[in-house]
């Protein structure tokens, strides 16, 4: 003990050192257990029918980021028998590898919405984001009647966006890209973030039942 | 010396300022309009408005009382001050805006990520350049948790904010999908235990023997603790993730890792309150050291907790409910909350060289935020216990037994307690706010003796 003491000496008199020590204890954790997954390939393979989110699906994702939609719904069934029930197939690591960055979400304030897409249709999510109360009586959701008022390409940075993603991996075509704006021309941003919620969760992994 | 002592003042000043940004935020949010917005706010503003200017303030403060030495580069620790200020108060600005990485507690966008790491160096500068030039061979403990601070948040912040700017106001994260879940829940968790927990720590190992009189109970506790600390606080965050699409391997080491962090988190606990005894009469007369202490027996409820979380079992059940709410409440409120306004009635009159305006007041606050903190806890394991046993319930033939909507429907008495708990937390803050602006405005001299350093021979 006192080998251990004279060490601690060492390390505390010396400022060097003890910056040293924390980085180097602090990162042993990282190393080990953080790092490994980075070079995993199968939780970065997509399954069979995992597709990069179209430009007005991508839009829409970035709608469902800015509103931080996340905080309040996660995008993860777990593999257990009530949530299966509830919501769907459990999710798959590869259906989130075009995902940047994931909302798998904390916390369940509403539902969770993995499994949304095609559960409702067009219309009832219009309704709904424009006033929940209008079609789930109870609900504390907030209204987001702005998105209807604005339209999805109000920024002008889909192509930025997608050359981005290129960029990391995803596999648009120039010729894609080049389309985007046109695909964007005459929607609303709740046009777009209605196409990502009904695309959400539809590439089931394989042995999926649809 | 006398910038020093301002730099000092300019820091408890940028507290105050960062904890009135941050209170109205407190709770409000539950059925606002843009409650997405205004609860990054909240998080935000708490953890980088209210905690950070706390720690960097106090860092500041008690590493020239345990070095024997002025701040090292002063006007650089004004910069921070006000650098910090300004990000948090631009960074809340633009997260209403809708600016949003969607990360949790990293949601600030690239720009402010590059100017806080740019803060944060400055910090680092100015808090090793005191401790390379002390005068005192050893350093103090509450240093390393300090130090433990700022190394492991630039580590955590710099790998976890990677990504590819787009525009000025947008950027994609380098990690995708379950790599990007076990980087951020590896920086979410970590800025817990290194900022939440280990810098609040480093306030205690300063701030409660000052209080108390005493020194610390256990040296040889601490260092084993700390140690400990630093190295298994790391491994736990992927119990973030439990259940989720991560590999199991990873999940498991989580809650290992997480459980033998019960052991150094409750060495400190005891550490603190050992050094409390034989000085428990001061607890009668000195509001400031109630608060610390008090906030001591939150700090072991929530690492408690925490650990018992982590296990799978139970995480099946706390998940995505309320109890989560509850936890880092219990941390947040009872834990850093308490121990910051206890360093206040402490440090400010101090710093003003005269008494603190009112005693009674301050014990007034004391048991509000205890109310406060309680009410908000058990509302929430109510919340948080029926949404986990309801939404796994199935019926007798293995059909679910509630609608979500049905268990929704029976949410509002919980959320309207925690309401009440907010208010009545936020009520006891106010009245501080406005007792130690009575302190500051009734200083009877301008010039601030700096307070005498008793534990150390030179």
């Amino acid at each position: 003990m006192m080998n251990g003491i004279g060490l601690h000496k060492k390390l505390e008199e010396n400022t060097g050192l003890l910056i040293f020590g924390i980085l180097f204890v602090s990162s042993i954790g990282g190393l080990v257990q953080v790092l490994p997954s980075i070079f995993q390939e199968s939780l970065k393979t997509p399954t069979v029918t995992t597709r990069p989110y179209s430009a007005v699906q991508l839009i829409g994702r970035d709608i469902y980021i800015r509103e931080s939609c996340s905080v309040c719904h996660s995008q993860q069934v777990r593999p257990l028998l009530a949530e299966v029930k509830r919501y769907g197939p459990y999710t798959r690591a590869g259906e989130a590898v075009y995902d940047r960055p994931f909302l798998w979400g904390s916390k369940r304030t509403g539902p969770d919405l993995h499994r949304v897409g095609g559960k409702y249709s067009d219309i009832w999510h219009r309704l709904h984001l424009i006033n929940p109360r209008d079609v789930v009586r109870n609900s504390i959701m907030p209204a987001y009647p702005w998105i209807a008022q604005r339209a999805a390409n109000a920024d002008g940075d889909i192509q930025l966006k997608m050359r981005a993603l290129q960029k990391l991996g995803h596999p648009y075509t120039d010729g894609e890209i080049e389309a985007a704006p046109g695909q964007l021309e005459g929607l609303m941003e709740i046009d777009a973030l209605i196409a990502y919620l009904q695309v959400l969760g539809t590439s089931r992994g394989p042995g999926d039942t649809p | 010396m006398f910038s020093v002592i301002w730099a000092v003042l300019g820091m408890t000043a940028g507290v105050y300022v960062a904890a009135e940004l941050v209170w109205p935020t407190l709770d409000f949010g539950q059925q606002w309009l843009s409650f997405g917005r205004l609860r990054t706010l909240h998080t935000n503003g708490v953890i980088f408005g209210f905690g950070v200017s706390a720690l960097m303030g106090t860092a500041f403060y008690s590493v020239q009382r345990t070095c024997h030495v002025p701040l090292f580069a002063p006007k650089l620790a004004w910069f921070c001050c006000f650098a910090w200020q300004i990000c948090v108060l631009l960074g809340g600005i633009s997260l209403l805006a809708g600016w949003n990485g969607g990360k949790e507690y990293a949601e600030l966008e690239w720009p402010f990520d590059i100017a806080i790491t740019l803060v944060w160096v400055c910090f680092a500068i100015v808090f090793f350049g005191t401790i390379a030039r002390r005068r005192i061979k050893p350093i103090y403990v509450s240093n390393w948790f300090y130090g433990a601070l700022i190394i492991v948040i630039a580590m955590l912040h710099i790998v976890n904010s990677l990504a590819i700017p787009v525009t000025i106001s947008k950027s994609y994260s380098i990690f995708s999908g379950a790599q990007d879940a076990i980087v951020q829940w590896w920086y979410g968790h970590n800025a817990v235990g290194f900022l939440l927990t280990g810098g609040f720590l480093g306030m205690m190992y300063y701030f409660l023997p000052k209080h108390a009189d005493r020194p610390i109970w256990s040296y040889r506790l601490s260092i084993i603790a700390f140690w400990a600390f630093v190295y298994s606080y790391i491994w736990a965050g992927p119990h973030h993730l439990h259940y989720n699409a991560i590999p199991e391997w990873v999940q498991s080491l989580a809650v290992v890792m997480s459980l033998i962090l019960l052991a150094p988190s409750w060495a400190t606990m005891i550490n603190g309150i050992m050094t409390v005894s034989g000085a428990w009469q001061k607890l009668r007369t000195d509001p400031a050291l109630k608060f610390i202490v008090l906030s001591l027996a939150f700090y072991g409820l929530a690492t408690f907790e925490g650990p018992m979380m982590a296990i799978k079992s139970v995480n099946v059940v706390s998940h995505f409910t309320d109890w989560t709410i509850g936890h880092v409440h219990s941390g947040a409120l009872g834990w850093n909350a308490l121990i910051t306004f206890g360093t206040f009635y402490f440090l400010i009159p101090r710093l003003m060289g005269t008494g603190l305006y009112s005693i009674r007041l301050a014990n007034i606050h004391f048991w509000m935020a205890l109310a406060g903190t309680m009410l908000y806890i058990l509302a929430m394991w109510g919340a948080g216990v029926s949404q986990g046993l309801l939404w796994l319930s199935l019926d007798e033939i293995g059909e679910l037994s509630f609608s979500f909507k049905d268990i929704m429907a029976s949410m509002p008495p919980y959320y309207l307690l925690r309401f009440v708990a907010g208010l009545v937390f936020l009520a006891g803050a106010l009245l501080m706010t406005f007792n130690l602006y009575m302190t500051i405005k009734g200083r009877r001299t301008v010039q601030v003796q700096p307070p005498e350093v008793r534990s150390h021979q030179v």
